[in-house]
């Protein structure tokens, strides 16, 4: 008995010294869908966390856990996180979805942002970048460079984000080479180097001379090097590392002003929920620089395109485009609104294949 | 649809890489089984291999050096299953899911520090004039060593149990080892080295998913490979020509299958994603139709006080 009572106190004591201390700092959550030192998607997020720390100090406190499997996992690390006293919650993965808002509701005081979904809560922001606009340069490039006029794509799950990102490197790939040919392989995972590294060495071997890719990790980088003349891009993150060749440019998420932001608006109390959706000109997407192994007039036209897109000049959905079965979906001229470009489940007119349902 | 686009001689060499490391587990796990030990931790191991000769090659900058590290790493890893199950006595079965698990885990923390890293490159096979021939120079002659080992370690396993002595010792062990304790061979010393033998090769053959099939380090990264090289052995009979029969056709049509996606050809991807698992055992239970069972004194602990 003595002891219960003992044990009890300890723990109301412990408690309430952890809750004290809690109250001094903003808590803030991670959750990873793949490795922090995965070169790509989760190691830009986390350099967006290492941002936070670095802005405020003392004042937050970041916590995160990595390779969190989309799905009912991902619930019970959430739930663990809201439990521990986080203020703020990132999940950066699109399957996170449906998890994000099931464990928002058992806690209303947290405040969650889920990266790349389209569903909201009072307490649920979501946020995403652009990457279609940076899809188009690197489509414009790959139509320049590609000599087999084939490109071959690594695509992930057939969600909107991947079916999007397709769409627009075609269209822009098309434009400046008439000729090109995509060759579309679904690896149904977002990192596995292996099952990667197959499906480029695939594509390789049916005559794509540059790869794109969806998925997160080097490998198919590896890959093309392997194979010599192929060019790819950074799927994420810069992936320098294989430049000058194979890696030619990159798509590079910068999370951090993102993020500094919202924690900010935490500690302020003036956060609200928001759909967030930023591209190449709020800096939420950078271009990773573009090697020498590009000649000048093609790095020219890519930057120009950049530019474009950067200051709202052109967006990269711009009529005529017609759906991949004939029918027409924007006029001449016409520029696509975000509703559809959040829900795109379909590929535009001249690629081939089908997404599987 | 294009299947034009799908070039065979390519793709019957990159199924040879495929299957490697397959094969590799499957002769180990093989010659593991003939012994009448049941070793579940082949995927542990493998992994173990994996981290372990990438370390090695990452650090010293010698692929070779890294495959021999890794077959040492998956030889002392199994001596934890050699501990639980020849000393100890404990059930085989649970033994070796726990040498899966501790692997698993245990490489991911040693992995920490090398994930993103690219390591040094095994150079490929390369002799002049043969390499060079149009059809069959990227099929046979193209490849890295190990492949090659690989074949040779299948060719050298199936000569040792058939035709020496030392085979017949081991198939003994397997079938009966109180007949074989009575006739004064040492059980358990024979088990044991045939369990290291598969740590090893299991070793090796998580090191070439590490260093040549990727090449990277990230965790868990070899996948479930273990456990169908497991499979593989039952489904085999065996035979160890069998298993690398086996290994080829499911490395074949895991290749195929992504081949054949990026051909756009019509069908469903999920059924592509599960047709290597499918055809490899659909034609191995046909092949085991004959009379070729276990070992007789498979999963069964031996005491020589019993």
């Amino acid at each position: 008995m003595k002891l219960t009572t003992l044990l009890t106190s300890a723990a109301m004591a412990l408690g309430l010294a952890t809750t004290a201390m809690a109250a001094d700092k903003t808590k803030v959550g991670f959750v990873y869908v793949g490795p922090v030192g995965d070169g790509g998607w989760t190691y830009e997020h986390d350099q967006g966390r290492k941002a936070v720390v670095e802005a405020f100090g003392d004042k937050v406190e970041t916590v995160y856990v990595e390779n969190v499997a989309e799905g009912p996992d991902s619930e019970r690390v959430m739930t663990q996180m809201a439990l521990e006293g986080a203020d703020l919650i990132f999940t950066t993965s699109f399957g996170y979805m449906d998890p994000t808002i099931n464990v928002a509701k058992k806690f209303p005081n947290v405040r969650f942002e889920h990266a790349t979904g389209y569903k909201t809560a009072p307490n649920v922001s979501t946020y995403s970048a652009r990457f279609y606009e940076g899809r188009a340069v690197q489509g414009t490039i790959a139509g320049h460079m590609t000599e087999s006029n084939i490109v071959g794509y690594i695509g992930s799950f057939p969600i909107p984000e991947v079916v999007r990102g397709i769409n627009s490197a075609y269209i822009h790939a098309k434009k400046v080479n008439p000729d090109v040919q995509f060759k579309i392989v679904w690896a149904f995972t977002w990192f596995d180097p292996a099952k990667e590294a197959d499906a480029a060495k695939v594509l390789i071997e049916q005559g794509a001379d540059v790869i794109l890719q969806h998925t997160d990790s080097t490998a198919p980088q590896a890959a093309a090097q392997t194979a010599g003349n192929v060019i790819t891009f950074g799927q994420a993150s810069d992936m320098s590392e294989y430049g000058p060749k194979p890696r030619v440019s990159s798509i590079i998420d910068d999370w951090a002003p993102y993020y500094i932001a919202r924690t900010q608006a935490v500690m302020d109390g003036t956060w609200e929920s928001a759909m967030t959706w930023d591209g190449i000109g709020a800096g939420m997407v950078g271009i990773g620089e573009i090697s020498d192994a590009v000649p000048a007039d093609v790095k020219e036209a890519a930057l120009a395109m950049k530019a474009a897109l950067a200051d709202g000049s052109y967006h990269a959905f711009t009529g005529p485009i017609n759906k991949q079965d004939g029918s027409a979906w924007l006029a001449d001229g016409e520029t696509a609104d975000d509703g559809t470009l959040a829900g795109m489940n379909f590929f535009v007119e001249g690629i081939e294949g089908e997404i599987p349902q | 649809m294009d299947l034009s686009a799908i070039n065979p001689v390519l793709l019957i060499a990159s199924l040879m890489v495929a299957a490697t490391p397959i094969l590799l587990a499957a002769i180990g796990e093989l010659v593991v089984e003939k012994a009448g030990v049941l070793n579940l931790g082949v995927e542990g191991m493998m992994i173990i291999g994996a981290i372990g000769g990438f370390a090695i090659t990452v650090e010293t900058g010698s692929p070779w050096l890294g495959f021999i590290a890794s077959a040492a790493c998956g030889a002392v890893f199994s001596l934890l299953f050699v501990l639980l199950t020849q000393v100890a006595q404990a059930n085989q079965v649970a033994s070796g899911l726990a040498l899966t698990l501790f692997g698993l885990g245990l490489s991911a923390l040693l992995g920490q520090s090398y994930v993103g890293i690219k390591p040094p490159q095994m150079g490929k096979l390369d002799i002049p004039f043969l390499s060079d021939l149009p059809v069959i120079g990227p099929i046979l002659f193209g490849h890295d060593p190990i492949l090659y080992i690989g074949i040779a370690l299948t060719a050298g396993v199936w000569a040792l149990l058939k035709y020496s002595r030392v085979g017949l010792v081991l198939r003994a062990v397997g079938e009966n080892h109180d007949a074989a304790h009575a006739l004064g061979y040492k059980v358990v010393r024979i088990r044991i080295l045939a369990i290291m033998f598969g740590g090893a090769c299991a070793g090796l053959g998580g090191a070439y998913i590490s260093l040549i099939r990727v090449p990277q380090w990230t965790e868990g990264m070899t996948a479930g490979v273990g456990w169908i090289a497991l499979a593989l052995v039952v489904f085999s009979s065996w035979k160890p020509w069998r298993a690398l029969l086996g290994a080829y056709l499911f490395g074949g049509i895991t290749v195929v299958q992504l081949n054949l996606q990026a051909a756009g050809v019509a069908i469903p991807v999920e059924y592509l994603a599960m047709s290597p698992y499918v055809i490899t055992i659909i034609v191995l239970v046909i092949l085991s139709a004959d009379k070729s069972s276990a070992p007789a004194a498979l999963g069964r602990n031996f005491h020589a006080s019993r």
